[in-house]
């Protein structure tokens, strides 16, 4: 066997070679003209619209131009991650606001402060100011909010007249009051709230009304035995135990619109997307009979979660000020308005919701109402997996496992096991 | 020498893919559960701690862990020899030489196997509904109260067993059917001579010559419900009260969810041996059967 391998061998790598270096040389050239080509993340319905956006702003803009590439949201989180590890993020992203100090934390977003001293159009007192400061981590400002979302009350008038109330409840009593009245009217199979068990939100919502923190010392342990989550707890718990609520998981309620049209439940604790699905998707006969309200607190409104998403930049990007561009033109109100016609996002500043269509909207009106009342969830990396053990734990109260101060006490167990490297982090004096 | 040199060339390219895609990726797990690799080492190395076996110990005493242990073993106790029975069950009655339309009912059976999974957990899900659900409504044709499938930490884990032996049993029928087939006619003719009944014809003949064949099945039917995660991920999430939580979905959650790395392959890490010993155990108790 006459071996005259190497030199056939070498060839083939210098080719390999030559080509890889080709390819290397195409994915850096930025653009063929010379221009900026921002590189930007969006996801599910966001991202598939916001492309019909862009063409306004690159007219106003020569010299750059946007590469859209959408994310589903259920792996955004992971392709984010494994990007940021591997160095090849974008230049801005739209970033769930839940997220921003685990990205923070990771060093993967730039500050913004600068830019919004310098900026005409993004006014920081024109935003909701518990949306607004989602995107403040440790005094900086890492995101500017694209759009908002909060969970609070839907509901079924006809079934609360039947059980003889005009309006919606504007306090827990006054809620309990009602939900005893519609569960009495109601029987053994139908109930007054439906509260899936697999959602963190509504719980969460109730907790954030108290005047307690969730987290103490800087984010460095639980506050779930506080006066405040037991009083929150002991009503979502109740709510279950007084048969106002079914033990089911979302899962389980296969489908929501049907059960809310059949009259299955009378309240339901949701957000905004849900104004156009019941438009959608509930029979016309009981197209007049729902509404929406703010959420009711301990003794009236109460607060609520400030979701939403935020417009972030990376600390990779060579073309911030490009990208700080981009956000400065999708914060326009008129951009805005256009962009909740597209998709029925709310947006996050005052003055998108002046003029129609939104003024007029009788289901965002609650909306509006409640944004002035939103809190920003702990601004910890970890907040996520404490809200998850939120939920598992409330799960067992709910099913006679766990008494509510036994479950308060877990909580806070399982959530200063969570936050030990966070407290061995800021041990060390890293700035969160 | 030369044609060794030779050789070695030849299954070079394997053998580097096998170590760069397989063991590298192995030993790498290995020194990660050994940290507490999360997202803070992944923004920066010197956050990293080496915490020895703490990953390992910690994991023993998370009662999460146990309970998806308990859970994986309730599945693969209950689900392997269900999933055996139907198979082998399906299996026969598609050999016998009484069944009609056999490449019709070979197909239908066969049909659960390539369906996608998302889309029929979510039929099956439908299926499981308390108060609309086929089966529960079938059951009360019978008289019995409804169950409520998903949503009682009781029933979650039967409802996920019975969705999972519906979609696996028919590959493991197929390969039955093979085997049943590789059975010489002479010996059932012999049987019938000496007066077998149908029961012990299939006690005596069939069984002993399938012997290889179901242990075949078994090894891989227990190392693939071993790592239940797809079934609970998309009807349950792991609920009610994590009664559906397995060991793989645990580590999926910790590692993907979480981004707790170090922790995750401390789970990969058990539950590899976990099937490791179960096989050897097989084995082992195939070599005593087999004298």
């Amino acid at each position: 066997m006459k071996s005259q391998g190497p030199p056939a061998r070498w060839r083939g790598m210098v080719l390999l070679l030559a080509f890889a270096a080709a390819s290397l040389l195409a994915s850096c050239r930025s653009s063929p003209t010379g221009d900026t080509v921002l590189k930007f993340w969006a996801m599910g319905r966001e991202g598939e619209v916001v492309v019909q956006l862009l063409p306004e702003f690159e007219r106003t803009h020569p010299g750059i131009r946007v590469e859209v590439q959408q994310l589903p949201w259920t792996a955004a989180h992971e392709k984010l991650l494994t990007a940021f590890a591997g160095d090849a993020t974008p230049d801005l992203c739209q970033l769930g606001n839940t997220w921003v100090p685990e990205f923070v934390a990771l060093g993967a977003i730039a500050p913004l402060d600068r830019y919004v001293a310098a900026s005409p159009v993004v006014d920081a007192a024109d935003y909701f100011s518990g949306i607004w400061q989602t995107n403040l981590v440790g005094g900086a400002l890492y995101g500017v909010p694209w759009y908002v979302d909060t969970r609070l009350l839907f509901y079924r008038r006809d079934l609360l007249a039947q059980a003889g109330y005009a309006s919606p409840p504007a306090s827990w009593p006054e809620w309990t009051r009602m939900m005893a009245a519609i569960k009495q009217r109601a029987g053994p199979d139908r109930y007054a709230i439906l509260l899936p068990l697999n959602e963190a939100e509504p719980l969460l919502a109730l907790a954030l009304q108290q005047d307690e923190p969730l987290l103490r010392g800087d984010g460095r342990w639980g506050n779930f035995d506080s006066a405040g989550f037991h009083r929150a707890l002991q009503f979502y718990v109740d709510a279950f135990r007084a048969g106002f609520a079914p033990a089911k998981t979302g899962v389980d309620v296969s489908n929501v619109w049907n059960e809310f049209g059949r009259g299955y439940f009378a309240f339901y604790i949701s957000g905004p997307w849900n104004i156009a699905e019941f438009k959608r998707r509930l029979p016309a006969s009981v197209q007049a009979e729902w509404a929406t309200a703010p959420l009711p607190g301990p003794s009236g409104p109460g607060a609520s979660i400030a979701g939403g998403s935020s417009l972030v930049v990376f600390r990779a990007s060579k073309s911030k000020a490009a990208a700080w561009q981009l956000i400065e033109y999708l914060e326009r109100p008129d951009v805005q308005r256009r962009f909740h016609e597209l998709t029925g996002d709310l947006p996050p500043r005052r003055e998108a919701w002046r003029g129609a269509p939104l003024a007029d909207d009788v289901y965002a009106r609650a909306f509006r109402d409640q944004l002035e009342r939103v809190k920003p969830t702990p601004k910890v990396a970890e907040w996520e997996r404490i809200a998850d053990q939120m939920r598992l734990v409330a799960e067992r109260a709910v099913s006679g496992g766990l008494s509510v101060d036994q479950a308060a006490k877990e909580l806070d167990a399982r959530a200063n096991d969570i936050l030990e490297k966070r407290r061995w982090m800021l041990a060390r004096g890293e700035p969160h | 020498m030369r044609v060794d040199r030779a050789a070695w060339w030849f299954v070079a390219p394997a053998l580097l893919v096998i170590a760069v895609f397989f063991f590298l990726p192995v030993v790498a797990a290995f020194l990660i559960s050994l940290t507490d690799f999360d997202i803070y080492a992944l923004a920066d190395l010197a956050n990293l701690r080496f915490v020895g076996l703490g990953n390992y110990l910690k994991l023993l005493q998370t009662p999460l862990f146990w309970q998806a242990l308990g859970n994986t073993l309730y599945f693969v106790g209950a689900g392997v020899p269900l999933s055996i029975a139907a198979s082998l069950g399906a299996a026969l009655l598609l050999h016998s030489r009484l069944t009609r339309f056999k490449p019709f009912f070979r197909t239908a059976l066969f049909a659960p196997v390539v369906t996608t999974l998302v889309a029929v957990a979510v039929i099956w899900r439908y299926l499981f509904n308390t108060r609309y659900g086929l089966l529960n409504y079938a059951l009360g044709g019978l008289g019995i109260d409804p169950i409520d499938w998903l949503g009682d930490p009781h029933w979650a884990m039967p409802a996920i067993i019975l969705f999972a032996v519906w979609k696996n049993f028919g590959y493991n029928m197929i390969i039955f059917l093979a085997g049943l087939q590789s059975i010489p006619d002479e010996l059932y003719e012999a049987a019938r001579i000496d007066g077998a009944s149908i029961w012990r014809q299939f006690a005596s003949v069939t069984l002993p010559m399938l012997s290889p064949v179901v242990m075949l099945v078994g090894i891989l039917t227990i190392a693939g419900y071993f790592q239940l995660f797809a079934e609970p991920y998309v009807m349950t999430q792991g609920g009610p009260l994590q009664s559906t939580v397995s060991v793989l979905y645990f580590m999926y959650e910790e590692g993907f969810k979480w981004w707790n790395l170090g922790s995750a392959s401390a789970v990969a890490f058990v539950l590899f041996l976990l099937i490791f010993a179960v096989t050897a155990l097989q084995l082992r108790g195939k070599r005593w059967i087999g004298g």
